[in-house]
């Protein structure tokens, strides 16, 4: 066994189980732990792959940023756990049924499944060639210039649901104090302190 | 990509760009003071664009193929921007006087119409995605924008969450349909496609696409979220709901279905046939019970959407075409109706309940009559202009050899009736009692129902010419 194939194995295997362990774990933070655990190993494969810009930004922005918001989350919202595992505990049996039977729909479909002809040279004429153009500027050709109109779209899709965000949640409170900045810098120093002379036995 | 691309896009871009600067506007001036002008602009903003949309001729398409500009999509984005103009302005005295109308509104408003002429230009399973997210992310925050009412709170969250699984099944037969084709371009799934044989894979595909999609037109048995999202949202929403966002998952799926397996009209012929007899009937059946009048709207639009997948069953030119005429008369429709429901009220609460009607027209005849031609019409009893709208599509259908399907829809029509004779049975002869208030429609809200009325009537000459537009746009989209 070559050293690649040994840390596919190794990263594979600790993947899959600690995905298991996300679903399965009692407390909710080592859920969270365990899926930073599960995108560490899917960054080893994408390196393993050659794909080692997606690898850095997936432990940067999911391990770095999604996951650790996802931490904060988990720590401030009092959500019982166990109640929604009991919800989940009833409708397990009918779930798993319609499981079972669409897998079994599916295994169904795979076992004679047959691509279109052209389908795997299609697929491919897509990606500019891996052994020319380096990770970053195939994946800049693709999203900024092939793709600009649908990543355009994404940007819309985001704007909405930041504007959803702030339009569900935000109630403007009349009665806290706000900092007005342009009063604050217009303000005059000179006028902000005055010296009184107080006189004794006198108040102002 | 070239730049001539964005010239191709320059609608939806000028309108994302508007929505942006209306947002901006909105932010930096009176906050909600400002959201009455914002709202108006927004509706002068999709006429000027549906007649300048209107002007344009021929076929382009841009970015590889992923955006199709023809007449079909030119069609639908005419009817969506102009059915969401006429909505906005009719819903603004109802969402100012209940302190709802806040300047996100019509620019979340305008943001979903971008997403729906993307929908209906889409000719890539990509920009179909997108399309439709942006559209329908927009819509969850509308449907609860009455933050205080649990009711609507609960529609826009069921929306969301019924929502999100319809995109995940679209999304997977979207992935088996590329597994199979290699590409997502309709025009290159469509040459994998041959007459007559359609490979498993595929088939299953489409199954999913077809069910992501039959969510979004709540076509039986995806309509579960129907009722509850036209009851809890905000009424002005609830006409949103009921006309532009239907009309561009139609064309989606016209555009899909068409498009990308339209070598094989049989395979899905068959799928929207059996969505099309559930959705009659359940529509029709399930509505009779009905005592709240945003639900009965509800279950009226799940029927009217079957009759117009019964024009795309049939798979032919002449289907496509019936659906197109078939969507622009329920709008109008629609949007009448729903003018008179905004108008609906008692010392100053909105009513919902139909049988506060009773013995309207003895308090406002002329409404009364509006409205009595307008469930005519929805009913589709002769010589108002529903009939035609139901007599195109059953056309088509005997036309593509479904005489069965178009009996079943006879039949599920006659059902149907009974409700909308039911609201005129009320007003005309149900014994008096206390109901709404009488004088409490507003101009635009008066010209939307007496125009919509009007246009029932007397559009049976020629249907103002919308016959041979839709002609054309069939004519583009069908090969």
């Amino acid at each position: 066994m070559t050293v690649a194939a040994f840390a596919f194995y190794l990263f594979a295997i600790v993947a899959v189980a600690s995905g298991i362990f996300v679903v399965t774990a009692r407390n909710p933070v080592h859920s969270v732990l365990w899926l930073i655990l599960a995108f560490l190993s899917a960054a080893g494969l994408f390196v393993l792959m050659g794909a080692e810009f997606v690898a850095m930004l997936l432990i940067i922005v999911y391990v770095g940023a999604v996951a650790v918001l996802f931490l904060f989350v988990v720590m401030m919202l009092d959500v019982d756990f166990a109640e929604l595992k009991a919800e989940m505990v009833k409708y397990m049996p009918i779930g798993l049924l319609i499981g079972l039977i669409l897998l079994g729909e599916f295994v169904s479909v795979f076992a004679v499944w047959q691509s279109a002809g052209g389908a795997e040279g299609l697929r491919a004429a897509v990606t500019p060639d891996a052994a020319q153009v380096q990770n970053t500027r195939a994946l800049g050709m693709i999203l900024y210039d092939k793709y600009v109109y649908l990543f355009m779209l994404s940007a819309l899709v985001l704007l909405v649901a930041m504007i959803g965000a702030i339009v569900l949640t935000m109630r403007h409170r009349k009665d806290v104090k706000r900092q007005n900045v342009l009063a604050q810098m217009w303000r005059d120093p000179a006028k902000a302190m005055e010296l009184k002379d107080v006189k004794p036995g006198q108040g102002l | 990509m070239n730049p001539g691309d964005f010239s191709t896009v320059l609608p939806e871009a000028l309108l994302a760009l508007y929505a942006m600067a209306a947002l901006m506007f909105g932010v930096y001036t009176g906050k909600d003071r400002s959201a009455p002008l914002i709202l108006w602009a927004t509706a002068v903003v999709f006429v000027g664009l549906a007649l300048w949309i209107g002007t344009m001729s021929g076929s382009r398409t841009a970015f590889g193929g992923m955006y199709i500009d023809d007449a079909f999509a030119r069609f639908a984005k005419g009817t969506v921007l102009l059915s969401a103009a006429a909505v906005l302005v009719i819903g603004q005295d109802y969402m100012s006087r209940r302190g709802l109308l806040r300047f996100e509104y019509p620019v979340l408003v305008a943001l979903a119409v971008v997403g729906m002429m993307v929908m209906v230009s889409a000719g890539d399973l990509m920009s179909l995605y997108m399309g439709l997210e942006l559209q329908s992310l927009a819509l969850y925050v509308v449907a609860s924008l009455r933050r205080d009412s649990a009711k609507s709170a609960e529609a826009g969250l069921k929306y969301f969450v019924l929502g999100a699984l319809s995109s995940g099944l679209l999304l997977y037969g979207a992935s088996l349909t590329y597994g199979f084709a290699g590409t997502t371009l309709f025009s290159g799934i469509v040459t994998t496609v041959k007459a007559g044989e359609m490979p498993v894979g595929l088939l299953f595909g489409l199954v999913f696409l077809l069910s992501g999609l039959a969510f979004k037109v709540s076509a039986v048995p995806f309509h579960m979220w129907t009722p509850d999202v036209y009851e809890g949202s905000p009424t002005p929403v609830t006409a949103f709901f009921a006309t532009a966002p239907k009309v561009a998952a139609m064309a989606l799926i016209a555009r899909l279905a068409e498009g990308a397996f339209g070598t094989a009209p049989g395979d899905w012929g068959q799928i929207l046939a059996l969505l099309s007899v559930a959705s009659m009937f359940v529509g029709a059946v399930a509505a009779i019970g009905q005592t709240d009048i945003k639900r009965l709207m509800a279950y009226s639009s799940i029927s009217h959407m079957g009759f117009a997948l019964m024009g795309l069953a049939a798979g032919t030119a002449g289907g496509v075409q019936a659906m197109l005429i078939y969507m622009v008369i329920y709008v109008t429709m629609n949007v009448g109706t729903f003018a008179f429901i905004l108008s609906m009220e008692k010392g100053g609460q909105p009513v919902t309940d139909i049988a506060s009607l009773r013995m309207y027209s003895r308090r406002e005849p002329l409404k009364a009559l509006a409205l009595l031609v307008l469930m005519f019409s929805l009913a589709g009893v002769p010589p108002m202009v529903g009939f035609f709208g139901k007599f195109y599509v059953l056309m088509a259908a005997v036309n593509a050899g479904m005489s069965w399907l178009a009996i079943l829809g006879v039949i599920a029509s006659v059902i149907g009736a009974f409700y909308y004779l039911r609201i005129v049975y009320f007003m005309y002869f149900g014994e008096d009692r206390e109901g709404i208030d009488a004088g409490t429609l507003r101009p635009v809200g008066w010209i939307a129902l007496m125009g919509s009325a009007a246009v029932m009537v007397v559009g049976i000459v020629n249907l103002f010419g919308v016959e041979a537009l839709a002609q054309a746009a069939a004519g583009a989209l069908v090969h």
